[in-house]
């Protein structure tokens, strides 16, 4: 049987979600020999090009070049993956989507125009079809390593969205919003981070964007009771996963 | 105009982030090389617009994946400057490691799986390991050590979480550093091989004079401070930085250019650092330096690969050192009060000086920001070292001028997802 062929592609973004691929120190050499590497622009200047069986994608799409790549980049894929919070959902980058963007006029480049941004950096999903994301800014080496695990032996890799505070609690730490007000996401946001936060006495800052069951608005109300104002919780909010839906809508009604 | 398009790499593999180099004979007789840097800007400086200051190290660390801790350190150092903040000795020493670990893994991720594919004339390290499976394998347990001293101390490689205005969340313990030794101990006794073999590699050369600036730090070889030094006798404190040193847009780019006021390009990075701080170099790092034949002013951006050796042995010997002296600190964050002003924080981040400004107004909100990376200072001098080669990359047949272009710029490992967000945006309310 031939190996399946890997595409690993950027868009916008910071280079840390691929970074995470080659940090994989200990099994990368045998993840490579198990899928033939039709193109890895970061990682070599061999490129075997389309068609793609995987096609892993971080980054958010922000010009109109982008758009034409992630359609094209479907079209020559089977399974296209998003990697990470700014192909999930915008990423950091996209904070710029709250600035009610009619912002981009000739004097944000004084001498030429040269990136044709669009009005909004924007998830991969807006524009094609994800078959599977791996969330998180960064994503979870373990989780891609078990994404990899599963796909290759041909089975569909399964990631609970349970909220922080299961893996919180598993790792006996206090609550930080009960014992001292201390503003956390964790209630909201996905677990996959192994509560990383809240076990170095932080409060959760939402990397892995919304958790399945999230209710922002009894999660905000329960947060003032904690005596945490609300624009401390929409500032929270207005992270890596600003435009996950759950989180952009609470903070569109609330400010 | 006659024009003939001598070398157009397109999008360059190899490099973090999306850029080309193009080299254009006209009949001028000036060829026309240009880096063009077409990664989208992200605009960071315009988002940290409101933003409060304790959320500043945490947003500017999502500028680059490959070399958050010298984000946070840059951004830490204008802050706790403006804030007045005394951060505790041992909370230094941890983040001196941390820094050492983002060092050790970007050094060993450029000169193996970046730079050396390049010499040994192979697409990948991939094609590196069929023929040399040791060294590769030797090579990631080197810049896998890089990310555990980065995930002991914050929590996780990339974007760490650990640390904070006035010091660190939660300071590991001195049994959990410890645990390091023994293989930290292995790989200082091995690492001489890793030179070795990256002075051994055959490449071009190209002896030329350039301006050299870096930090120096009176303590240590510079990395997580220090004054700015340059090898034209210049020396200030951080926030002399623009009024030394200016950036200008060019059309082709979508990052900013660099220069000295009144002056050129130039350099910054290891090259820089070796030749203005070698004293500093750790004895380990200067020995092996001498066995093959390196001694400063360097002046061949060729051996720079080298040279991210040579650091690599200092810092991994250097985290030896910090890490036996370590003491967990009895205050791991130092209360502070935002205060109104304007800051400034540098720090040698792998690629260079990485310099932070922010202003921050009275309610502790960032006003203006503004972050001048290390690959956006080393454009120009990028493409003038490319020019200066030109007569060698025209009279080479298409692969090998390909190859030299590429390589004169993959001697600064550019990092473009750093150099890329910086065009100013004016934000308008609508």
């Amino acid at each position: 049987m031939s190996k399946p062929r890997l595409g690993v592609f950027k868009f916008s973004s910071c280079d840390g979600c691929q970074l995470s691929i080659l940090d994989a120190e200990e099994e990368l050499l045998e993840l490579l020999d198990r899928v033939e590497l039709a193109d890895f622009l970061e990682a070599s200047s061999a490129s075997v090009g389309s068609p793609y069986d995987i096609a892993l994608v971080e980054g958010s799409v922000s010009t109109e070049e982008e758009v034409e790549r992630i359609v094209r980049i479907r079209k020559e894929s089977k399974m296209l993956v998003a990697l990470g919070a700014c192909a999930t959902s915008g990423g950091l980058q996209a904070l710029r989507n709250w600035s009610r963007l009619g912002l981009f006029e000739s004097a944000v480049y004084p001498e030429q125009k040269v990136a044709r941004a669009l009005e909004k950096a924007l998830p991969l999903s807006d524009f094609v079809a994800v078959d599977f994301e791996l969330r998180g800014c960064p994503i979870s080496k373990a989780q891609l390593l078990q994404f990899f695990a599963a796909t290759l032996r041909g089975a569909k890799p399964r990631f609970s969205s349970s909220a922080v505070c299961f893996e919180c609690k598993r790792a006996g730490n206090p609550c930080l919003v009960v014992a001292g007000g201390t503003p956390c996401l964790g209630p909201v946001t996905a677990s996959g981070c192994g509560a990383l936060c809240p076990s170095r006495g932080r409060g959760c800052y939402g990397c892995f964007g919304p958790s399945d069951d999230a209710n922002l608005d009894s999660y905000a109300s329960w947060l003032s009771a904690h005596k945490v104002d609300r624009s401390t919780i929409g500032l929270l909010l207005k992270g890596a996963n600003s435009q996950a839906p759950e989180f952009r809508r609470w903070i569109e009604k609330n400010g | 105009m006659a024009r003939r398009v001598v070398v157009d790499t397109g999008p360059m593999a190899r490099v973090e982030g999306e850029g080309s180099l193009s080299i254009v004979e006209t009949d001028t007789g000036r060829p026309e090389v240009k880096l063009n840097i077409f990664e989208p800007p992200r605009f960071f400086e315009a988002l940290l617009n409101g933003r409060r200051a304790e959320e500043v190290p945490d947003i500017v660390s999502r500028i680059c994946g490959i070399c958050p801790v010298a984000y946070q350190i840059s951004s830490l150092n204008a802050l706790e400057g403006l804030f007045g903040v005394e951060v505790d000795e041992q909370v230094r020493r941890l983040r001196r490691i941390l820094y050492y670990g983002e060092w050790i893994e970007s050094h060993a991720l450029h000169i193996f799986m970046l730079a050396a594919p390049d010499f040994m004339r192979v697409p990948d390290a991939i094609a590196m390991a069929k023929r040399d499976p040791a060294l590769v394998r030797e090579a990631l347990t080197l810049k896998r050590m890089g990310n555990r001293l980065m995930s002991v101390i914050g929590g996780r490689e990339i974007h760490p979480v650990s640390l904070k205005i006035g010091g660190i969340y939660r300071a590991p313990s001195k049994e959990a550093l410890a645990s390091l030794l023994p293989e930290l101990d292995r790989l200082r006794s091995s690492v001489q091989k890793m030179v070795a073999f990256v002075s051994s590699l055959e490449g071009p050369s190209l002896e030329r004079d350039s301006t050299l600036v870096c930090l120096y730090d009176a303590a240590h070889y510079a990395i997580d401070r220090g004054e700015i030094v340059s090898n034209q006798g210049l020396r200030l404190p951080p926030h002399d930085f623009e009024e030394n040193f200016e950036e200008y847009q060019v059309d082709y780019s979508n990052a900013l250019h660099s220069r000295t006021k009144g002056g050129g390009s130039y350099m910054v990075g290891p090259l820089a650092r070796f030749s203005l701080n070698y004293n500093q170099l750790n004895p380990a790092a200067r020995a092996l330096a001498k066995g093959v034949g390196l001694k400063p002013p360097l002046k061949d951006p060729f051996k720079s690969i080298v040279v991210r050796a040579l650091e690599i042995v200092h810092a991994l010997e250097e985290t030896a050192r910090e890490v036996k002296e370590y003491e967990k600190p009895v205050r791991p964050s130092a209360p502070y009060k935002a205060r109104a002003g304007t800051c400034y924080g540098v720090s040698e981040a792998p690629r260079g000086i990485l310099y932070h400004s922010y202003t921050i107004n009275g309610r502790g909100h960032v006003e203006r920001a503004k972050i001048v990376p290390p690959t956006a200072q080393n454009q120009a001098r990028m493409e003038d070292d490319v020019r200066l080669l030109v007569p060698r990359i025209m009279s080479s047949e298409a692969t090998e001028a390909r190859r030299l272009s590429e390589m004169a710029i993959r001697n600064y490992d550019p990092c473009i997802s750093c150099a890329t967000h910086f065009l100013r945006l004016d934000l308008r309310k609508a």
